[in-house]
């Protein structure tokens, strides 16, 4: 379907001729026009609020006196004022006694609950529950101690940090590769499960039983019930860190393990690890 | 105006036409180029920040070869929720070593710019080998390969010589003792006094002390030893509690 042409006879041409084709000289619609002018306008004023123009060694700061960084540090300001008397009670609050304050305990506990997303959920989950390696936070099996300060203390300083060497707690579960026979080992192995309930050779773990008082009562206790300043954990639990298998305790005791926590107190807040702990402790686990 | 109606000599004339583009891209590429390179604020000088050390480079080029940054940025943007999540915004002071910068806002994963020191070595290494293992939410790939990948630093000067070639100021120092370095790095039992003074917090960057450690707990050195090393360092060279940000900026 072809257009037909409307003849508009009054509107010149721009003059030039290819091939017998002319063309007409229309002005451009007006509101285009005006909308043309307007952004240039815009777009003066913009430079002139606005950085833009280079100079020799910086450039126009703008009228308004906007900069990225300013930007960013105002907005951040913005919600530290906001937050800012409840930090500071939480910074230096009791944290044993944070029951007794239930509008500064919810609030500790949903501001743990995001800080820990963001900081500790790689390790121990999104839900706490840990995986291999890594403790389920929401039991009451622990391995530092589950009561508020010890929590506290965890996370502010970690568990064999690097980088805080002075104040981490240091805990120390040997490689007995070296020291225990290949017998020995596999005695003990069994005392180990028996000792958690586990099905087991009643004949080897009586022998595995004199190993174990030789070798891992200074830590693990008579009892094999751990010792929480030495962060040995208690074996008489059916809760296992790194796997229940005959396979999984043999490599335990093989290579020994030696598992990190960093300390967040260099990139945490004192309120960030204080609503963190009052988090943890009300996962369901906290003495 | 006369000249307007000459303009036919130019479209008529290709060769001209052609040169007389590129003579306009040109004044403009020199206005919006040029000045980056004498701004004072675009070359922020920034206490801490150093060449990477030659274990790290290496885990550096490892990164890359596997495609790392596909998924993950190196750029934490001036924004209020980045800054809660990954820590300071980065300045542009801290990959002016990086060859090529690993920049981007596109976040399959999280950014790393800040991941060093976040998490243990020995999560690093259980994360490489089986991502879903610690973080069963994950889709990255496993990289357990890394761990049997045994390497000795053979061409590391090489590839820090390529680096100076591109502005990196190692110095000769640094380049004989690339293969020592390399290997100190990762091996706590070893000498690293020398791997210190040329990249530590006695050395001429004033960087903190480097990581040396065994990095993925196993006897020699991997490219996992490579990889964590890099990641480990990632962000940590800055000291935020004495940077103050020129607000200007």
């Amino acid at each position: 379907m072809a257009r037909k042409p409307t003849e508009k006879k009054d509107v010149p041409t721009t003059g030039h001729e290819w091939d017998g084709i002319q063309e007409y000289d229309n002005p451009m619609p007006r509101w285009w026009v005006w909308v043309f002018y307007a952004t240039i306008v815009w777009g003066i004023g913009y430079t002139i609020a606005y950085p833009a123009w280079p100079l020799i060694n910086g450039a126009t700061p703008g009228l308004l006196g906007w900069s990225t960084r300013g930007d960013v540090a105002a907005e951040i300001q913005k919600f530290t004022d906001m937050n800012a008397d409840l930090n500071a009670r939480l910074a230096s609050a009791d944290l044993t006694a944070l029951d007794d304050d239930p509008a500064l305990k919810n609030y500790a506990v949903q501001y743990g609950r995001a800080t820990f997303a963001t900081f500790c959920s790689q390790c121990h989950g999104s839900g706490a529950a840990g995986a291999k390696g890594y403790p389920n936070l929401l039991d009451n099996d622990w391995l530092w101690g589950g009561d508020i300060e010890a929590i506290h203390t965890t996370v502010t300083y970690g568990i064999r940090s690097p980088d805080a060497e002075d104040d981490t707690r240091i805990g120390d579960m040997p490689a007995w590769a070296d020291v225990l026979e290949e017998d020995e080992l596999a005695n003990v192995i069994e005392y180990v499960v028996s000792l958690a309930g586990g099905e087991h050779d009643t004949a080897m773990a009586e022998e595995g039983k004199v190993v174990f008082e030789d070798n891992c009562t200074a830590c693990h206790g008579d009892d094999g019930s751990g010792i929480r300043e030495l962060g040995a954990p208690d074996l008489t639990d059916a809760i296992w860190l790194y796997g229940s298998s005959r396979e999984d305790i043999a490599e335990t005791i093989r290579d020994g393990r030696a598992g990190v926590m960093p300390n967040w107190n260099t990139k945490l807040s004192e309120a960030q690890i204080a609503a963190v702990t009052a988090y943890v402790h009300q996962l369901g686990g906290g003495e | 105006m006369a000249i307007l109606d000459k303009h036919k000599v130019i479209e008529k004339n290709a060769t001209l036409l052609m040169v007389l583009s590129l003579a306009v891209v040109t004044v403009g590429g020199v206005v919006e180029i040029a000045p980056l390179f004498y701004l004072e604020n675009t070359i922020e000088d920034v206490e801490g920040v150093r060449p990477y050390t030659p274990l790290e480079l290496e885990g550096r080029n490892i990164y890359i070869r596997e495609g790392c940054y596909v998924c993950h940025s190196q750029m934490i943007r001036p924004m209020r929720d980045e800054v809660e999540r990954y820590g300071h915004y980065s300045l542009a002071a801290e990959s002016q070593y990086d060859h090529p910068f690993q920049w981007g806002s596109k976040r399959t994963g999280p950014d790393l710019a800040r991941v060093g020191g976040r998490y243990s070595d020995e999560w690093h290494v259980d994360h490489l080998t089986d991502p879903q293992a610690v973080v069963p939410e994950s889709i990255m790939p496993k990289y357990a390969f890394l761990a049997d990948r045994m390497i000795d630093g053979e061409y590391i000067e090489d590839v820090m010589r390529a680096n100076v070639a591109v502005g990196v100021p190692y110095s000769e120092e640094d380049l004989e003792n690339a293969v020592a370095d390399f290997r100190a790095q990762a091996d706590p039992d070893s000498d690293s006094e020398g791997l210190q003074a040329r990249y530590g917090s006695e050395s001429r960057w004033k960087s903190p002390p480097v990581n040396v450690r065994n990095f993925d707990g196993k006897p020699g050195i991997s490219e996992m030893d490579a990889l964590i090393a890099y990641l480990q360092m990632l962000g940590t060279l800055v000291d935020f509690s004495t940077f103050t940000p020129d607000a200007s900026r």
